[in-house]
């Protein structure tokens, strides 16, 4: 009972991919295809449900979506589709509706990974033209985010009437009701003499009822008086993303718009909430609510679902690293005022730093404390020290309490080593640098990403500064951070396969965390600081990097997408635990994996480990040190 | 909920009887094989069509005469209104009773040679009763599949055999005389071509190469699938489409 199906086979034949496959193959394939039928105007994939097959267009035609609904691509006899779905977790992504009468080959997930395997050729379609595979899974993802594709003027939908802020009150009435708007944008008259109170602001009816009438002020009082202000100030070319993060980064309700260094228009939170769950900023929010440690403890139990519900909803590694460290960087900042309640104003000006992930905006569900102080140099350790180490102390214990637990290298604002005036601070960076022993690096490449979080944060950037003016061409330092990124190699053997852990709990797992995100943040580290950004975050580092030109040709995309590859796989398996009732890990089991994330994940560790042999290169830390 | 309307089409078994018919069937056969065949039963008439299980059947014959022509090739292919399952499916060439003689007879991609080595339809009965028992039946055109298996078997074992069937060509006549006008119907005007490949085009079905069992039956499963999604409903009871 030989059941060639001949017509299916010689249709196939006729079709890429599957012409690439041998005649064997093929005649197989088509024994195992399920066909199906689907009437015009059918729905043939919904969003999200679960999805087992490729799908070859036998005849007809179909339409794929966005999730936004808007048409995504058209496709008729011989085109394939499903393939996106099934490379990233086997959910329906881009919805598939049935434009004409179509008859559908739908292949089985299994053998279409078992030729993607066998035939190079035959995965390679599936590579869109100078577009690898990782590329490609990286970004579909984004762009089937509304808050990663959609820009800031897409939200802006009418221009805002302006008026100088020195206008009176009455003339911004006038102009209300002549233009017939219930609200004003307020801006600078004179932008080159800008105080310290900011570009702008906003003025509405409201405001005119409230602070006009109510209180009797003079309609010729001019209007900045009684306008809410907004400091804060993005590009409308900027992602709906980075708004919600600079708003959540502010704890503020409204942006200001500008073109061109121009304010257009006001961006407002409510403008936000159809674009996401805006759970994580009602977190924030509430965390500034919270009365004492119990509370904040028992209100960061929900950090997880906030985690998970990120995940879910298609954000990027950098909006969901950006999301967790403002909500780890909440929690400080409402420890530290609760400290300051509790044992009065500081006796000297300082500046709380968060160090590692939380400051590259790269942090995960829970992360090791990291954080250290910056003190005023009229610091005395006589007088001020009993303070400062009661309140390390409380805000370490708080963090602690709240999930993020101490830091093994006891590299904590509560040690005593790492509460330093801003001159130790300069001089402690000043030795790293010109005298790099590579066992320092090794504890000290934290400290290059340092961030402000409370109190003089303008410290931090100073700081930074500083450090970035000496490292900047810095050869021999440079070539000694180079060599310490080369310490922790991608898990990739001499035939590219997984090289896994051979023993103890996590056998024939990938540290991916170890193996992955952490050896290519060393590497962004470096040229960072070669080129001299003073970018913290990784991705924004690489495009200070990129700029730079440093990079050869499409090197520095490849890291973007290895990144973000590496990161979100990191992210997702996270997820799942906690979904599971598990305790977060980085040990990833490649069996657990569609041999689509197999291949993607080799991919980016390869682009790992030739960054690492460019880093060598580039750095000439192949010489080994006396050490 | 869909209304219980009368069968589409009139056939020899009274419908929503086969359950009790195959009952009977099974105390009156002799042969084992046709009695798992009737044992393993068939669904009921009051079952949606999307809960039935089904297999299109096709047979390539020496003529269209039962009782002087014989069956040379048997297409089978399971499948359910929502998937065919081509994995399953089966294709036997068999030796016909009589000689294939010259030109007169075209068995499309069967060759003479291939013929003169196959088995006799009862070495692979067993097989066939087997992949169809439970399921039911589709066919285009039932006349050839039911008459000519019948015939074979009466010829073969001593006793016939017999099975609901859900006919697309008999399911397509009636479509499209409903479709028609009173004055057609007066006129007694041919509804339009009820070939496979006709009923297929209009559904916008590729063309398949007639006339190989197996790719006939899977056309003839597309072509059910079709005729469901535009006519029916998957909620349409079993007992209004077969006979």
């Amino acid at each position: 009972m030989h059941a060639e199906q001949i017509e299916i086979a010689s249709f196939l034949v006729n079709h890429p991919p599957f012409d690439e496959l041998p005649e064997e193959v093929l005649n197989e394939l088509a024994r195992q295809v399920e066909v199906v039928y689907y009437r015009s105007g059918s729905d043939i994939l919904n969003l999200a449900d679960p999805i087992q097959d490729l799908y070859v267009i036998r005849k007809g035609a179909v339409e794929t979506y966005r999730r936004t609904g808007e048409l995504y691509n058209r496709l008729t006899n011989g085109d394939v589709f499903g393939q996106v779905s099934l490379m990233m977790n086997q959910r329906v992504r881009f919805p598939v509706k049935a434009i004409e009468d179509t008859l559908i080959y739908c292949i089985p997930f299994e053998l279409f990974q078992d030729y993607c395997d066998r035939y190079e050729t035959f995965a390679d379609y599936f590579e869109s033209e100078n577009s690898t595979l990782l590329h490609k899974a990286v970004s579909d993802h984004q762009e089937n985010n509304n808050l990663t594709s959609v820009k800031v003027k897409e939200l802006i939908t009418r221009e805002l009437v302006t008026i100088p802020g020195d206008a009176s009150i009455r003339h911004a009435a006038e102009l209300m009701t002549a233009q017939q708007v219930s609200s004003l944008l307020v801006v600078d008259p004179n932008p080159e003499q800008t105080d310290s109170e900011g570009p702008g602001g906003i003025v509405t009816d409201r405001d005119l009822r409230e602070r006009v009438l109510a209180t009797g002020l003079s309609p010729e009082s001019a209007v900045k008086t009684v306008m809410s202000k907004v400091m804060v100030t993005l590009d409308e070319n900027a992602y709906v993303f980075e708004a919600m993060l600079l708003m959540l980064r502010n704890n503020i309700h409204h942006l200001l718009i500008m073109r061109r260094q121009v304010p257009i228009g006001v961006l407002a939170l409510s403008d936000l909430v159809r674009h996401e769950s805006q759970s994580s900023i009602l977190l924030v929010r509430s965390i500034f609510n919270m009365t004492n440690v119990e509370e904040l403890q028992a209100y960061s139990q929900q950090l997880p679902a906030v985690f998970v519900r990120m995940v879910k909803e298609d954000a990027n590694s950098h909006m969901i690293g950006s999301a967790m460290a403002v909500i780890g960087q909440s929690f400080k900042q409402r420890l530290l005022e609760l400290a300051e309640e509790q044992f009065g104003p500081a006796p000297v000006p300082y500046c709380f730093l968060a160090l590692g992930s939380m400051a590259r905006d790269e942090q995960l569900i829970y992360t090791d404390q990291d954080n250290a102080i910056v003190l005023d140099d009229r610091y005395r350790e006589e007088a001020h020290g009993a303070y400062f180490e009661q309140l390390a102390k409380f805000v370490c214990d708080g963090l602690a309490a709240c999930g993020y637990s101490y830091c093994d290298g006891e590299i904590m604002a509560s040690n005593p080593k790492w509460r330093m005036t801003r001159s130790a601070w300069k001089a402690h960076f000043s030795q790293w640098i010109d005298d790099p022993k590579p066992q320092a690096l090794l504890n000290g490449s934290i400290f290059f990403d340092l961030d402000g979080v409370f109190g003089r944060t303008q410290w931090a950037t100073e700081l930074r500064r500083f450090v970035t003016d000496k490292t900047r061409g810095n050869r021999s330092f440079l070539a000694s951070m180079a060599r310490n990124a080369l310490n922790r190699k991608p898990p990739l053997g001499f035939f590219k396969e997984f090289v896994m852990e051979k023993d103890g709990q996590h056998k024939n797992s990938i540290n991916i965390k170890r193996r992955g995100t952490a050896p290519l943040t060393d590497v962004i580290r470096v040229h960072a600081l070669a080129v001299g950004s003073s970018a913290v975050n990784s991705f924004e580092r690489l495009d200070d990097v990129i700029q730079s030109g440093i990079l050869p040709e499409g090197k520095g995309a490849d890291l973007v997408d290895a990144l973000e590859y590496l990161s979100i796989v990191r992210i997702r398996h996270q997820s799942r635990q906690i979904e599971s009732g598990k305790e977060p890990d980085n040990n990833i089991h490649p069996t657990n994996l569609t041999s689509f994330e197999r291949r993607n994940l080799k991919e980016a560790f390869q682009v790992v480990s030739n960054a690492q042999s460019f880093l060598k290169y580039r750095y000439n830390a192949n010489i080994p040190t006396a050490s | 909920m869909s209304v219980q309307r009368p069968s589409l089409v009139t056939g020899p078994g009274a419908v929503g009887s086969w359950p009790e018919h195959f009952d009977q069937l099974y105390t009156r056969s002799r042969d084992m094989r046709l009695q798992r065949f009737y044992a393993a039963g068939t669904v009921t008439a009051d079952t949606p069509i999307i809960n039935t299980p089904l297999i299109a059947m096709d047979f390539e014959t020496t003529g269209l005469d039962a009782e002087q022509n014989d069956i040379v090739s048997i297409g089978v292919v399971p499948f359910s209104i929502h998937r065919i399952f081509c994995r399953e499916s089966a294709h036997w060439v068999v030796k016909p009773g009589q000689n294939l003689t010259g030109g007169s007879v075209v068995i499309h991609g069967i060759t003479h040679s291939e013929i003169d080595v196959a088995p006799d339809l009862e070495s692979i009965l067993e097989s066939l009763l087997t992949a169809i028992a439970g399921r039911i039946v589709v066919v285009h055109y039932r006349h050839i599949e039911r008459e000519f298996l019948a015939q074979a078997l009466l010829h073969r074992l001593g006793e016939s055999i017999e099975f609901p069937v859900i006919d697309t060509m008999a399911l397509e006549q009636n479509i499209l005389y409903r479709r028609q006008s009173i004055l057609d119907r007066l006129l007694k005007r041919r509804v339009g071509p009820l070939r496979l490949g006709d009923c297929r085009e209009r559904y916008g079905l590729p063309h398949y190469q007639a006339h190989h069992a197996l790719t006939d039956a899977l056309a003839t499963a597309e072509l059910f699938q079709a005729q469901v999604a535009h006519h029916f409903g998957e909620e349409t009871l079993l007992g209004e489409l077969w006979c």
